[in-house]
């Protein structure tokens, strides 16, 4: 007999995800688990809707108890904290573009919840609901595409090692979205109709900023915008409030639509450029992890997306260094930004990726 | 069958428990405060159920107080004597160690302009009467400090403490839901004027509990509405619960509690490395076995635990996974990251010998395996 954690937001994903493992599973025992991620409001208070809120964490108890399967809360507020808020408000301090997301799944659902979770659980495998697909080729494991390309998740799940890989399970991943949805209605589980969690689940209302002055006593601090030419075009509040290829919120009226093109916090400017400023064709990556465990070779073709949702683009792929890669695209992408993953593939497989540095 | 060693959360009804109550949940319906004969039936269950806890604890049956059960009733004790005593001082003092009904209460009674000192306890979790004098002024309004603790056992000087709110003509309250599990708390011998109960930690229904209220003693209703209990919490009566909370408690004082098992299990577990008793060791519960356990989190323990059929707790009945350590641990001076690794094993009637084997052998081999899983260990897998 083997044990599975099947990890439940309270979503409708994790808990088809959780349902489909259940129903199939005659000889292993799954166990779902919810983890909380962030502490209590103050008593009296209504809570907020979002993926890690106590409201989710009633929804995925209820249907746990509808699948019949035990249900435990993993506390992982201090990794949580450290990992992903502090990480998240960090990386806006370094003028970079934040990827929380990604850090929750790397260091949370899947370090954490492999670790923590297996030895409590005495379980062998972690299931979630992300959509992805896992195939076991040439003696290893590949990390695939979803079918639902649309709702395809490899881009944040490019750090996965191989080890990690071998104990993972994407339920998932043969399965579109409204499948998904029909699967919940049909067993009538509670989070069948829960919309889709878009904002970021610890910055209520998408308000940053407060979270910057919060954790790092960061209250912004006005300084130029510039152009291409290092002209002087407007006033910023602070370079932290700005990203990469942000248009909004610059107040500078040139004529024509501008973008943040860089964000230095050396000498608290934000560069500004028009749209064919902003693209790139050529950038580097730190922090490089292949699913493989190693680059395919020291230079190699690839497709690289640069955001979640971005298309593909044909590219090279140069290694410099052992975790450090340079990317040339075909064609120019839009607005590379520091801080964000670069994910290469092999057609639907999965390769790896890092984090997009300042060039 | 799993084992259940957590009865200090809620211990299994009583068979005779159920049985004297299911006449009023089926045919003997009425509502204690009606004229008719159903209300009359109905109305002497409740007055029977009050007289037989009155006599076991040696108190008048106009001195009970059904409540919801033990928080409420520490809630009515707290607020009721506060708001009732605002004119003359607003100082309270309770011990840094109490269940969260009198430590969120007394927040609460902060937050509306009373002064709370908490006193500090030595490393078993227990208050010194000395402190506890010095820290009486003319303003103090009312002393509550437990009679036992809910997360380490431990065993206050009650009767010492009870002297001193004597000597000073303060008000002393005591909740006892856990102690009053292993014999009748006294309110003359303990000099309390308020004492905290609850039925279902003596196998009893979960949803009743009472409050003693000494005689003459000045306490204003936290609950608007009926007549009922003497205007001190008004609502229906719930007198099922009520016949099956004396029920309960006669059945429970006539047993002995048998500390041999609990002894064998804090013998094998202190045994293993790493893993200290907390609490006092001699004047604890006579139930409860508590530790704390170096490498792990008490609540990846109890779930490993749980999936080998063993039901035990950190400390206390909580499932938000909340990450804060226990205030009863700090208070007691264990070091923070230990505390994160805390366990209580509380045994009932019905646990066996056999029981206990089977547990030490389950919980050293779920250590082994967590401890095995530390950050180190799996940043190399």
């Amino acid at each position: 007999m083997s044990r599975i954690v099947a990890a439940m937001s309270g979503g409708v994903d994790s808990s088809v995800a959780a349902a489909l493992l259940a129903r199939e599973a005659t000889d292993d025992e799954v166990i779902g688990v919810w983890m909380r991620t962030h502490g209590d409001l103050p008593e009296g208070y209504e809570l907020s809707r979002s993926c890690c809120s106590p409201d989710a964490a009633d929804d995925a108890r209820r249907v746990a108890q509808i699948l019949d399967i035990p249900f435990f809360i993993l506390n992982v507020e201090r990794e949580f904290g450290d990992r992903v808020i502090d990480a998240f408000v960090d990386s806006y301090l370094e003028g970079a573009t934040p990827n929380p997301c990604q850090a929750c799944n790397q260091y949370i659902k899947f370090d954490e919840l492999l670790r923590r979770g297996l030895a409590a659980y005495g379980a062998d495998a972690v299931a979630t609901g992300h959509y992805a697909r896992l195939e076991h080729r040439d003696g290893r494991w590949r990390l695939m595409r979803a079918a639902d390309a649309d709702k395809d998740q490899t881009y944040f799940l490019w750090v996965l090692s191989q080890g990690q890989l071998a104990r993972t399970r994407f339920p998932l991943g043969d399965l579109t979205k409204p499948e998904v949805r029909a699967m919940a209605a049909e067993l009538t589980l509670p989070t069948a109709q829960k919309p889709e969690s878009q904002e970021i689940c610890f910055v209520p209302l998408g308000d940053y900023r407060a979270l910057l002055e919060e954790r790092r006593g960061y209250a912004g601090d006005p300084g130029p915008i510039v152009d291409a030419r290092g002209e002087r075009v407007g006033t910023h509040t602070g370079y932290a409030h700005y990203t990469v290829g942000q248009r909004h919120g610059l107040g500078v009226a040139l004529g024509e639509a501008v973008y943040v093109r860089e964000v230095l916090p050396a000498t608290n400017t934000v560069v500004i450029g028009r749209r064919d400023e902003v693209a790139q064709r050529s950038f580097t990556v730190d922090g490089a992890r292949f699913t493989a465990g190693e680059p395919p070779t020291e230079r190699f073709e690839a497709s690289v997306r640069i955001r979640h949702r971005a298309p593909d683009v044909p590219a090279e792929v140069t290694m410099v260094g052992r975790d450090r890669f340079v990317v040339e695209t075909a064609e120019p992408v839009w607005a590379p930004a520091p801080g964000q993953a670069a994910v290469l593939y092999d057609a639907d497989e999965c390769l790896g990726g890092g984090r997009i540095t300042r060039t | 069958m799993a084992i259940y060693l957590d009865h200090a959360a809620t211990s299994p009804l009583r068979p005779e428990v159920l049985e004297a109550m299911m006449p009023y949940l089926t045919t003997h319906h009425g509502n204690a405060s009606s004229i008719h004969a159903s209300g009359r039936r109905a109305r002497q269950g409740l007055d029977e159920a009050r007289e037989t806890i009155a006599g076991l604890i040696g108190a008048k049956p106009r001195e009970i107080v059904f409540t919801s059960g033990g928080t409420e009733a520490d809630n009515l004790a707290l607020k009721g004597v506060a708001w009732a005593a605002s004119a003359r001082g607003r100082h309270i003092i309770t011990s840094s160690v109490e269940h969260k009904a009198v430590m969120n209460t007394c927040a609460m009674l902060e937050r509306r302009g009373f002064e709370v000192t908490y006193l500090p306890v030595d490393r078993y979790g227990r208050v010194d009467p000395s402190e506890l004098a010095a820290a009486i002024t003319e303003r103090t309004i009312l002393v509550s400090v437990m009679a036992a603790n809910n997360e380490v056992g431990t065993l206050q000087p009650i009767a010492e403490i009870g002297a001193v709110c004597r000597a000073h003509n303060v008000p002393f309250h005591t909740d006892a839901v856990q102690a009053a599990a292993f014999g009748p708390p006294t309110p003359d011998a303990w000099q309390a004027t308020l004492i905290a109960l609850s039925a279902h930690k003596l196998g009893g229904p979960i949803g009743i509990g009472a409050l003693y209220v000494r005689q003459g003693t000045a306490l204003l209703p936290q609950m608007q509405g009926g007549a009922q209990e003497r205007q001190r919490r008004a609502g229906t009566e719930n007198v099922a619960a009520a016949v099956g909370f004396a029920t309960a408690m006669r059945a429970s004082y006539r047993e002995t509690p048998n500390t041999a098992l609990r002894d064998r299990l804090i013998g094998a577990l202190t045994g293993l490395t790493g893993v200290q008793l907390t609490g006092h060791p001699t004047e604890r519960l006579p139930n409860s076995a508590s530790f704390v356990i170096e490498g792990i989190e008490g609540g990846d323990l109890v779930a490993a635990l749980d999936l080998e059929g063993i039901e035990a707790s950190t400390g206390s009945a909580c499932t938000t996974g909340s990450v804060e350590p226990s205030h009863v641990l700090l208070a007691m001076g264990i070091d923070e990251q230990l505390a994160h690794g805390s366990l209580r094993l509380t045994l009932g009637p019905e646990t066996t010998a056999a029981d206990v084997e089977r547990t030490i052998s389950v919980v050293e081999g779920c250590v082994a395996r967590l401890r095995a899983s530390a950050p180190q260990v799996a940043a190399s897998a």
